[in-house]
């Protein structure tokens, strides 16, 4: 009898279970935080040595789905209430420990390389802002808060037939950095990270304020780390980093 | 369920314009290497499979980079003829294209490789010239194997994603195949439309696949 199966079985089992201990905590957050996160984990990590931090990005929407189809996440960070409001009907979350982080602004941009800026929102529809990015309203919170925005305009059948959906916030900034589309739709922090390459030329007052709701999951693996995670969001050392990237204050 | 056929079509037609170029691209290519020796024969038959093993991806920002508004193609095809591909749904055939390009190409090289030259050298003899050789001789008895990689990179491209998304992007009606429709089903929470699109889309592929077996019985998966 050859043991090889066994043994295959077994590096197999450590391979599958390696990556995931007990202290790891996901955190799935809006693709606009990619950054901040990114930076804030690490401080969070020194006040907890014993927890890793496990970052995973993406549209509100997206994660939203990803949470209610049984993803391990244990803290959920989310671009607008709808999201979260979503995931709190669905019992997903703990809404009392629920709150809200960031503020952010909603802006138009446009390639930095000598294309036309509009002066007005209604500029956009003009023939010289022939495709236009915009968040997937569906699953991507930024398309949601620009499709609100231009319908109380009055402009979004002037504008939809020309819009290039995005299936998160990031994949609309990479759209206008490239010049593949004239504008776009995304939030002043996100413009900020390529300033280089896209100029603000609008910041447009939403509907409802863009703010950011963040909660623990409420099957995640990990409830201390994520409360405590939830927590530090709030404090000084991660408000701070979150003001260096262009969010405001809650 | 009307938010499928939408979809439906659109995947048929891109990935019917995939298959057709292919006929042309990989038949040629196949054929050129099945028949030809010259240096470099294998290290290019590598190259051009390398879309087989690739990440569409990879493929996918190549051609963004190559083809985009500001890549140096992109920026040519603009100033020239006006056109842009970005956001197209020919920019998703051209993505598919690629993508399923090593099935064809695969398929016709065994294929040919495996008609007798006797019956070739048989048919010079009787005094049909070159072309003629091909297309009453060759191409015949190579038929089937090709129509299999044909089939096959039907299927490929009706199932094709990742390069599609980051060339052609999603717009509904426009650019928005089946695969790219179920993502967003799914992204959206939209399980009833998600389990519908997924319900078409494996019957096409099944559908197809069967075909491409019977045409050609244990030759089907390019083997070289």
């Amino acid at each position: 009898m050859s043991r090889t199966p066994a043994r295959l079985a077994a590096a197999l089992g450590l391979l599958v279970c390696w990556p995931v201990w007990a202290a790891d905590l996901t955190v799935s957050a809006a693709a606009s935080l990619t950054n901040a996160f990114k930076e804030i984990a690490p401080l969070f990590e020194a006040q907890n040595p014993d927890t890793k931090v496990q970052l995973n990005f993406g549209a509100s929407g997206a994660l939203l789905q990803q949470i209610a189809k049984g993803a391990p996440a244990d803290v959920f960070a989310s671009a607008d209430q709808e999201s979260m409001d979503q995931a709190q009907a669905q019992s997903l979350v703990k809404p009392a420990e629920r709150r809200n982080f960031v503020s952010n602004s909603l802006v138009v941009i446009v390639p930095a390389t000598g294309a036309p800026s509009p002066k007005a929102l209604a500029d956009l529809g003009q023939p010289a802002y022939g495709r236009i990015a915009i968040g997937l309203p569906a699953s991507v919170p930024v398309g949601r808060y620009t499709k609100g925005v231009l319908e109380k305009a009055g402009l979004w059948t002037t504008i939809e037939p020309k819009m290039i959906g995005a299936q998160n916030v990031r994949q609309a900034l990479d759209y206008v950095a490239r010049g593949e589309v004239d504008a776009g739709f995304v939030y002043g922090t996100d413009a900020a990270v390529m300033a280089d390459k896209v100029k603000v030329a609008l910041t447009v007052p939403t509907e409802v304020p863009v703010l950011y709701p963040i909660a623990p999951v409420a099957s995640g693996p990990n409830a201390a780390a994520a409360r405590k995670f939830v927590a530090f969001v709030l404090t000084p050392p991660a408000q701070a980093v979150l003001a260096k990237y262009g969010f405001g204050k809650p | 369920m009307d938010g499928a056929w939408v979809p439906l079509a659109l995947t048929l037609k891109v990935a019917g314009w995939a298959t057709f170029l292919n006929l042309l691209l990989g038949v040629g290519t196949g054929f050129l290497l099945a028949r030809k020796r010259f240096f470099g024969r294998e290290l290019l038959d590598a190259v051009l499979t390398l879309p087989m093993v690739m990440p569409p991806t990879v493929l996918g920002y190549y051609l963004l980079v190559l083809i985009g508004r500001r890549g140096p193609l992109g920026e040519w095809l603009q100033s020239t003829f006006g056109i842009s591909l970005i956001f197209t749904w020919q920019g998703a055939v051209i993505a598919s294209t690629i993508v399923a390009f090593p099935l064809v190409f695969k398929a016709a090289r065994a294929a040919f490789e495996s008609v007798d030259p006797q019956l070739e050298q048989a048919a010079r003899v009787l005094g049909l010239g070159e072309a003629a050789v091909f297309l009453r001789v060759t191409l015949p008895l190579a038929w089937r194997g090709i129509m299999a990689g044909l089939l096959l990179a039907f299927a490929r491209a009706t199932g094709e994603f990742g390069a599609t998304l980051m060339v052609a992007g999603s717009i509904p009606g426009k650019t928005q195949t089946l695969s790219i429709a179920v993502y967003e089903a799914v992204q959206a929470g939209q399980d009833d439309l998600a389990n519908f699109l997924v319900l078409v889309t494996s019957v096409t592929c099944i559908a197809v696949l069967l075909t491409a077996g019977r045409l050609a019985p244990g030759r089907v998966a390019g083997q070289a």
